[in-house]
């Protein structure tokens, strides 16, 4: 065997030569230390958003589809949205504004279902979330990492949607402040609606189940006041948007643009936002509970 | 002994009601490289994954570095690295991102991350491409580069599971290289699981055995195979129809002391294997049988787990 002195009983293995080489070489001062739970959540978080730009495949799509609907809904409802306001309201109703009333829409359809899920399935796939694990990191802060550069990433995506109203005409009757509220709103949103799709990728590691979360989407984007107001539904569908939280959330973000400072409708939409989220952030963190107990 | 830097005691884990692990004890010095062979399915990676903290024990318990994996993981995490079997990395980052990360979880400041990044560059030994995403790199590559990732933080003990699987003779030279220098060097306390006789004999001062979740065996290499005891005549005859009569007629030889076979192979074992080498080659001739090969070997590591389990090792050499 060509292997080193073996240990016995009372034996360390080295002598005093090896000894004065470790003093040599061992890394002065360097020893692994917790440094908290922010430093944990940054670390996480920063690596997850010099992912994002590696990624555009993950990215574009949610470009493209909220200016697609926000470009089609207007050219094909505008007209028969804005008259059946005049029909409802009479002559003298003022003018209802549909791209105000549509930016709100683009803007869940940009953030709904934005995540890095799909990236975190990746991980378990490949191991390196073991590697994770085996850090000294505190374990909450994987998913929080993840869920603060899903933040970041849905508020840039709302911003060329915003622009993109700007540039239509669209105004704030709330001002800057409203404007930079409603962005707030869209992020906490989208980073409420992450949850669903963690929760399934911790619960599955399934990519091909992580994709499918995207069906989450449509009941809570379609079935509520997507193209008219709650007073223009009817029958059924008029009944879902009642309970539709994204129904109140876009009371709340229309509100910023086209009413001005309205408390209640504020509040019903951050209502939503956290009642969506105490689903979504439970079912989350208890996958990633079951998924830590079942080992990585 | 000092404080042991892997302790265990029953150690247990079962899957679905099926023992994966079941009752391991074992005691590894600091300063020692312990390897822990097996066969696929042993047991190996279930108990190495209790000891890094990712696998909670069904019963008995595990310390390492002096904290309970259980009640201390945190500690037990500060002070452990881990090479898994399959290199654990993200192939979307490049090497440095990757380590730099690496660096920053294990609470390194930037000046110290920068040293290790430094020392550890000869390690992966892939010049400029660390930089490039990990996505690119050869098998030969990631396993260097997990194993840095493994020891940026500078760990007292480290886990390697099936260090060189998969890789081609020189890497895997390199990683013995390594394995050798930390421990000389460094004092590092390795604990390395393989399924290569080979490496465990070149690498370890101490070799558990682990059969069917349990330990079956421990000492010293040369302990083990001085257990046995006797000296190995192999003998390959041509036609595998041929074995049986050929056994019969190798039993009779004086000295012989026992023989196996396992297809068209005999492990005739005896005292004195020069002695006895003749009289075999005698005997094959005389009953008629042609002889591909006859070689005489001292004992492996294969022999004590064929004399302990009556099988053999599912792989016993490590691949070119």
């Amino acid at each position: 065997m060509s292997a080193t002195t073996p240990p016995d009983a009372g034996s360390a293995a080295l002598d005093a030569d090896a000894l004065q080489h470790i003093a040599a070489e061992k890394p002065g001062g360097i020893v692994a230390r917790e440094r908290g739970f922010f430093h944990d959540v940054s670390a996480i978080a920063g690596r997850a958003l010099r992912s994002i730009p590696r990624e555009p495949e993950a990215i574009i799509p949610a470009l493209i589809v909220p200016v697609f609907f926000f470009v089609v809904n207007i050219g094909s409802l505008q007209n028969a949205a804005q008259g059946a306001a005049r029909a409802a309201g009479g002559s003298g109703a003022p003018p209802f504004d549909f791209k105000a009333f549509q930016v709100p829409v683009a803007i869940i359809f940009a953030v709904t279902g934005v995540s890095r899920a799909s990236a975190l399935v990746t991980d378990i796939q490949d191991g390196y979330f073991d590697r994770l694990l085996m850090t000294p990191i505190k374990r909450i802060s994987l998913l929080l990492g993840l869920m603060v550069a899903d933040f970041a990433l849905v508020i840039a995506l709302s911003i060329p949607v915003l622009i993109l109203g700007f540039i239509l005409g669209v105004r704030f009757e709330t001002g800057i402040l409203g404007a930079l509220l409603f962005l707030l709103m869209a992020g906490g949103w989208g980073l409420v609606f992450t949850g669903f799709p963690y929760a399934i990728a911790l619960k599955t590691g399934n990519p091909a189940a992580v994709n499918s979360s995207f069906i989450l989407f449509f009941p809570f984007a379609f079935l509520t006041t997507s193209f008219l107001p709650q007073s223009q539904l009817t029958g059924w569908l008029s009944t879902i948007a009642d309970y539709n939280p994204v129904t109140y959330l876009l009371e709340g973000l229309r509100s910023l643009i086209m009413v001005g400072w309205d408390a209640e409708s504020l509040l019903k939409g951050l209502a939503a936002i956290a009642g969506v989220g105490l689903v979504s952030m439970t079912l989350a963190f208890s996958a990633l509970r079951g998924r830590l107990k079942r080992g990585g | 002994m000092a404080v042991a830097s892997v302790l265990t005691e029953s150690l247990r884990r079962t899957f679905g009601g099926n023992d994966a692990v079941a009752g391991v004890d074992l005691e590894v010095a600091p300063g020692e490289i312990y390897g822990f062979l097996g066969p696929n399915g042993a047991g190996k990676s279930t108990t190495v994954r209790m000891l890094c903290t990712l696998l909670r024990p069904t019963s008995g318990r595990a310390v390492v570095a002096g904290y309970d994996v259980a009640e201390h993981a945190q500690q037990v995490r500060l002070h452990i690295g881990v090479a898994l079997q399959d290199a654990a990395l993200d192939p979307r980052q490049s090497g440095v991102e990757l380590l730099r990360l690496q660096a920053k979880l294990y609470g390194l400041s930037r000046a110290d991350t920068e040293a290790r990044l430094a020392d550890l560059r000869a390690l992966v030994d892939i010049g400029d491409q660390i930089d490039d995403r990990i996505g690119t790199y050869s098998g030969g590559m990631k396993r260097r580069l997990d194993l840095a990732a493994a020891l940026i933080h500078n760990p007292d003990v480290l886990f390697l599971d099936e260090p060189t699987t998969g890789l081609d003779p020189v890497s895997r030279l390199k990683v013995w290289e390594e394995v050798r220098h930390l421990n000389q060097r460094l004092g590092m306390t390795i604990f390395l699981t393989t399924q290569y006789l080979e490496e465990a004999d070149e690498l370890c001062h101490r070799v558990g055995i682990i059969d069917r979740g349990i330990v079956v065996a421990e000492g010293t290499p040369e302990d083990l195979k001085r257990s046995v005891g006797k000296d190995v005549i192999i003998a390959r005859v041509d036609r595998t129809d041929d074995v049986e009569r050929a056994c019969a007629a190798v039993r009779r030889v004086p000295g012989v002391e026992k023989v196996e076979q396992r297809g068209d192979e005999m492990s005739i074992q005896t005292a004195d294997g020069a002695a006895a080498l003749s009289p075999v080659a005698v005997a094959l001739d005389g009953c008629g049988v042609k002889v591909r090969s006859l070689t005489m070997r001292t004992p492996t590591l294969d022999d004590v787990f064929l004399q302990i389990t009556g099988a053999h090792l599912q792989s016993d050499e490590v691949p070119a």
